[in-house]
Parts: structure tokens; sequence; C-alpha cells
């Protein structure tokens, strides 16, 4: 966005990404598997906003689609058919030795997010400024996703399709209850 | 020559065909396997169309190699070497599928999705065996690996199989992370994941010794070296070999190795042949590592699978020798090499299956005493078997053809490798103490009083035996005419020793303007 940034964009990107790490914390806090998933929807849909402010609308749109419509339901049948049972059954298996080096590690991340955006990009990583609204305005959002994907790689594509395939046939041929022969 | 246009369908047959023919034709088998009730007689039928698909895929794979086709560039290689591998593969996939019908059967596992997943596996490791980029690498090993960890734990009765199976699915995901992370530093150092373009950048671009390239180059050699159980990374491979259905751990232990190891080489030979004194010391330490360890475990094991296991991982360290020589020579000792050992291994799981007494309970060494004198022809096919796995000339056929040309191999590159050909003939020496041990155990020592004799070979089961024991013995005969045709097409990789001194003097050409 060239040029001094918006007050009303502004707050808008800090509002949803305040939502999207405030809903992140409670999703990993809750006991209850169901609420979890649920809280982890709210952040989904606090990225599919930031992605669209970044001029990235398709993959707003597909963030909602896929990640909050598919991958939860998905989420949500596996937890009802597992039965994990009641939440306060199941036992955190960590000690504090093992919560105190997580929570390390974790704030050696988040140090290191924060030197790199205090530091500057390499040339060859960082785009100009206003480059990604610019191509969105000359060829729309979606083509230069499209293009890429069923010429260049499509064959890459295709493989793909079929090592989902294998998965799902391996899980059900493992996870049925099998009958014995007749 | 351009690469082919994938786009065009006469040039998309050329280069794609048999792997096409395969995957569709298994799509279909899976339709019908789900179609009916699970049944013995199901199970059966879906085994022997599934069988059909594979003679037919390996007879078009075969034509395409006397097509003479090629292609350089692009995500898909089409020379003789892809074409050779590919037949390899699929004759591991039709002994597995045989072997698996019989073996389903008397373990009353009637899942006919099982032989569909074998198909799967093989379409994954057809794609190795041609892929040209790093992506289609990535995508073969996730197809081949995802079908045959599910294949592990086929069997939900058993206890060690469902042991064995998650131990390599939790370890194979483990080292796909690695794979994975590697090729990302490649990419990062060369921007490219085509296996061409990145030789020809790190030629230009003088990256040889960029940390990013050989980090990922070795992380890159840690994922394969798992898929492959080369030492360090070869402790799933014992438990997972021993608790999977025998059909499985055959095609585990010589299938799986040889999609691996075809990507392996061409990987290594067509992307990273300017890097060769960066690897090099790195792939000879690992087939050291891996020859030693492989037979002296070996000698220790009593359980027949769980020694086959060892010598899987021994096999691996001499496969490992043919790559660190880099010379024009080891593709097509590699592939005669995997040849023979499938031959081998598919032939001895075949009598172990026949061995096996049920209940889940393992098949020891000691349960082929005196094996002469109730069950003479199938004692002689594993003895057979035992030698070729050894290298014994004559009788043990191929296998001892395969030690030599890998040794031929080594000895015979620009930069000859004397110490890994020395440390190989002395860990061959010393294998000979756990393959000859099963022999004397066969036809020297009495059979225990009261043990009963194997039930009767099922007829898809001797049939691999016997197709094992003559293509051993005539390869022993006759072993040059594969060589040969593996050597007049082998892959358009710059022998890697010979390019390393050429990729210095033409890094220094582009400094100096």
């Amino acid at each position: 966005m060239p040029g001094p940034t918006p007050l009303f964009y502004t707050f808008h990107f800090y509002l949803f990404g305040l939502i999207a790490v405030a809903s992140a914390l409670v999703f990993v806090t809750r006991k209850s598997p169901v609420a979890a998933a649920m809280w982890l929807v709210v952040t989904m849909f606090s990225l599919a906003a930031l992605y669209v402010m970044l001029d990235a609308q398709f993959i707003g749109a597909i963030q909602v689609l896929v990640y909050a419509g598919a991958i939860m339901v998905v989420f949500l049948f596996v937890i009802m058919l597992l039965n994990l049972g009641e939440p306060s059954q199941i036992a955190d298996a960590r000690g504090l030795g093992w919560k105190l080096a997580a929570g390390a590690v974790g704030l050696g991340l988040l140090a290191e997010i924060f030197a790199l955006v205090r530091g500057t990009v390499a040339q060859p990583f960082s785009l100009p400024e206003g480059y990604a609204a610019q191509q969105v305005a000359a060829q729309g959002a979606i083509s230069p996703i499209a293009g890429p994907l069923f010429h260049q790689y499509l064959l890459a594509f295709e493989i793909t399709s079929m090592v989902l395939l294998t998965a799902i046939v391996g899980a059900v041929v493992l996870g049925k209850r099998r009958t014995d022969a007749r | 020559m351009p690469p082919f246009d994938l786009s065009i369908p006469a040039q998309l047959t050329a280069a794609l065909g048999p792997d096409l023919l395969l995957m569709g034709g298994a799509s279909l088998l899976l339709l019908w396997a789900a179609w009916r009730e699970p049944s013995q007689a199901h199970q059966r039928a879906v085994g022997y169309a599934s069988m059909a698909l594979t003679i037919v895929v390996g007879a078009y794979a075969i034509w395409s190699l006397y097509q003479l086709r090629s292609a350089t560039g692009g995500p898909i290689a089409v020379d003789n070497f892809r074409w050779m591998a590919d037949a390899v593969i699929l004759l591991g996939t039709l002994f597995t599928i045989a072997l698996s019908i019989d073996d389903n059967e008397r373990e009353n596992i009637p899942v006919a999705e099982s032989h569909v997943l074998v198909l799967f596996a093989s379409s994954g490791m057809m794609l190795l065996a041609a892929a040209q980029d790093l992506m289609i690498v990535f995508l073969g090993i996730e197809l081949m690996s995802l079908s045959v960890y599910s294949q592990a734990g086929i069997n939900r009765r058993s206890a060690r199989g469902a042991e064995g199976a998650l131990k390599y699915f939790l370890l194979g995901a483990f080292a796909t992370a690695f794979l994975l992370y590697g090729m990302a530093l490649v990419y990062g150092a060369t921007g490219t994941t085509n296996l061409a373009d990145i030789s020809s950048r790190v030629t230009r671009l003088g990256l040889a010794h960029s940390p990013l390239l050989v980090i990922g180059i070795g992380l890159l050699l840690i994922g394969f070296g798992f898929k492959v159980a080369a030492a360090p990374f070869h402790m799933w491979a014992p438990d997972v070999y021993d608790g999977s259905p025998s059909p499985i751990t055959a095609y585990m232990a010589a299938t799986v190795k040889a999609a691996a190891f075809a990507a392996l080489l061409r990987v290594w030979m067509e992307a990273f042949p300017a890097a060769f004194a960066a690897w090099q010391p790195a792939v000879a330490g690992l087939a050291v590592a891996t020859m030693i360890v492989g037979n002296a475990i070996g000698l220790a094991q009593r359980n027949i699978k769980r020694m086959l296991a060892y010598s899987s991982i021994a096999h691996a360290g001499f496969l490992l020798v043919a790559l660190a020589a880099g010379s024009t020579q080891s593709g097509s000792a590699m592939l005669f090499y995997l040849l023979a050992y499938t031959l081998a291994t598919f032939g001895a799981f075949a009598v172990i299956i026949v061995m096996a007494r049920g209940n889940d309970r393992p098949v020891m060494i000691d349960d082929f005493a005196g094996l002469w004198s109730v069950r003479p022809w199938l004692a002689l096919g594993m003895g057979i078997m035992m030698l070729s796995l050894l290298g014994f000339p004559v009788f043990g056929g191929a296998g001892f053809f395969a030690k030599w040309y890998v040794l031929q191999a080594a000895l015979q590159s620009p930069t000859p490798q004397t110490t890994l050909a020395v440390i190989l003939v002395l860990t061959t020496v010393v294998s000979a103490g756990y393959y000859l041990y099963v022999v004397m155990v066969m036809f020297m020592k009495p059979r225990p009083e009261g043990s009963i004799a194997p039930g009767a070979t099922p007829a898809l089961t001797r049939a691999v035996v016997v197709f094992s024991v003559i293509a051993i013995l005539l390869l022993g005969i006759v072993p040059d005419r594969f060589v040969r045709l593996a050597r007049a097409g082998i892959m358009h990789a710059v022998p890697t020793a010979d390019a390393a001194p050429a990729a210095t003097a033409s890094t220094a050409g582009t400094a100096t303007p």
C-alpha cells in the first residue's frame, strides 16, 4: 500500500491480529477438544481477514473454505469418532520441566520474530512496495496461482491426488472393523 | 533433446505411459475390491487381476525400453535406467502379490484392498525411478511409504505387526521431515527443484561449498538413508521386518530399497555431481558403517526374518559402495545388484512363508533343521537363495556377479575406492557366518524328534521359488546381456568424479570477468 497507512487499516490489522493470537491461546488451553476446535475456527477466520488485508484475497477465501470449513469438520469428525472421554480423564502427560522447556523454546521463537521484523530482508526475498496490489489489479488474485498449478506443476498436483487417495485407502483398510472371512 | 511436453497426448504417453496405466488400472481395481463383501475368493480374484495388470505394465515398460526414446530436462526422465529400474520394481510387485494371495488366505486376512495398496506403492516407486525433480521425488516417496505403512499393519490380529507398523509410520514420518527440509535447503541455495537446473546452477554460481547446499545434501542423505535402512538410520528395520506379513517384508526389503536407491542415484548423479568432493566422504562413511553393522549384528540373529533384516541392511551398504564410487558403471552395477537381490530375497521369503506355523509365532533358523530330509527341493531352493545373497560363485548365480560389478565400479572409478572394496570383501566373508549357517542347519543337522514337516507349498508360492532359482542361476551363467542393456543407455548424468575438476575450472572461468 503506497503512502502512509490509513489509521482505519492499521486499526483493523491489529484488531484481527489480536483476535487471532488471543483465540489461539484459548484454543491451546481448553480441556474439551470440541471447544478447542471451535476456538481454532475463530483463529482461522482472523487469519483469513489478515490475508485479505495483505492483498491476498484468494488465499483469504481459501483459508475460510478449506481450513475453517473442510479441515475443521474433519477434525470434529475425528474427535467424535475417537470418543476421547471426559476432559478430566485426559491427564497432562508432561511434568513441570517439560512445560518450562517448551515455554523457553516458545520465547526463543518469539524473540526471533521480533529480531526478523527489526532487521531488513535480503533483496532477492523481498518484493517492491505495492507489488502485490499491482499484480492483483492487473491479473486478478486467482490466475497467478492457477497458472503454475495447472501448467508447470500439473503433474505434481495430480500425483498429490494419488498420495491422498492412498492415504485414505490405507486408513480405511486399517481402521475398518473386520469380520472374518466366510 | 528437449523435454517431453506433457500437454501433448502422444508425448505424455511416451513419457508416462506405464505409470499412467498402473495408476489407472489400480484405481479401477480399487473400485472392484471395495465392491463386494470381503471374502477369500474375492481377495484371490483381485490378486490375480493385480498380477495381470503388473505383467501388462511390465511388458509396456520393457517395450518402452526398446523404443530408445530419450529426453533431457523436465520433471520426468525417459532413459534406459528408468525403464530397467521399473522392470525390477514390477518384478518385485508381481512376487509380492503372488505371495500375498497365499499368505492372506493362510493368515485369514480377506482384504482385497491389500493388493491394490501394493499397486499404489509400486506406482510411487515407478515415479521415483523416473523423477527428475525434487518435488516428484518427494511425492513418489510419500506415495510409496504411505501404502507400505498400511501394508505393514494389515494383519490386525498380530500384536507384533501393529507394533512394527506404528514404529515404521512414526520413524518414516520423521525421516520424511529430514528429506523435505533437505529439499527446502537445496531449493533455497539454488532456487530450483529440477535436478539438471540444480546441477548447472551449482556449477555456474560456484555453490559446491555453500553451507546451505551442503547441509541440504546432508539432510537429504539422512532421509534417503532412513528409507534404504543404512546404518546408523537402520534401527527401525529389524522390528518392522519381523512384525510385517512376510510378503510385505520381502517387498520392503527388496523393492522399496530398489526404488529408493534408483532415486538416490539419480538425484546424486544428476543434481550434485559438482559437489562430489563434499558428499563422497559422507556416502563412503555411511557405506562402511552400514556394511559393518549389518553383517556383524546379522551374525547374532536366531529369528530368520530378523537375520534377513540385518542382511538387507548389509546389502544397502554394498549398494552405497556403488554410489560412493560415482563412476559411469555405478548405475548398471546397482541395477544388476538390485535385480539379483530382488530375486534372492523373494525366493527366501517364499520359503519362510511355507515354514511359518501361524499364531503370530516367529520363524527361527533352527526350525530349518533337517529340512533336507523332509522337503529336499525346498531346502535346495533356500540353499541357492542363501548362496546368492552371500555372493557365492556358480551356485550363488547372479549374487556373485552382483558383487563383482559393484567391486568393478568401485575399483575402476576415476577416484578408485580401494578401501571400500576391501571392506566389502571382508564383510562379505563375515556374512558367510550367517548365510552358510542356514545351509548347514538345513543339510547337516538332524530333524528334531516329533517336529512336524511344513505343510504343502501353495502353487503361487512354489512358482515364486522356482522362478527365482531359475533366474538366479541363468543370470549367473549369462549376466552380461542385462548389464550391457543397462550400460547402453545409462542416464544422462555426467559421471561425478570426472565432473568435479571440470566444475571447479568453469567456476574459476566465470569468476574472472
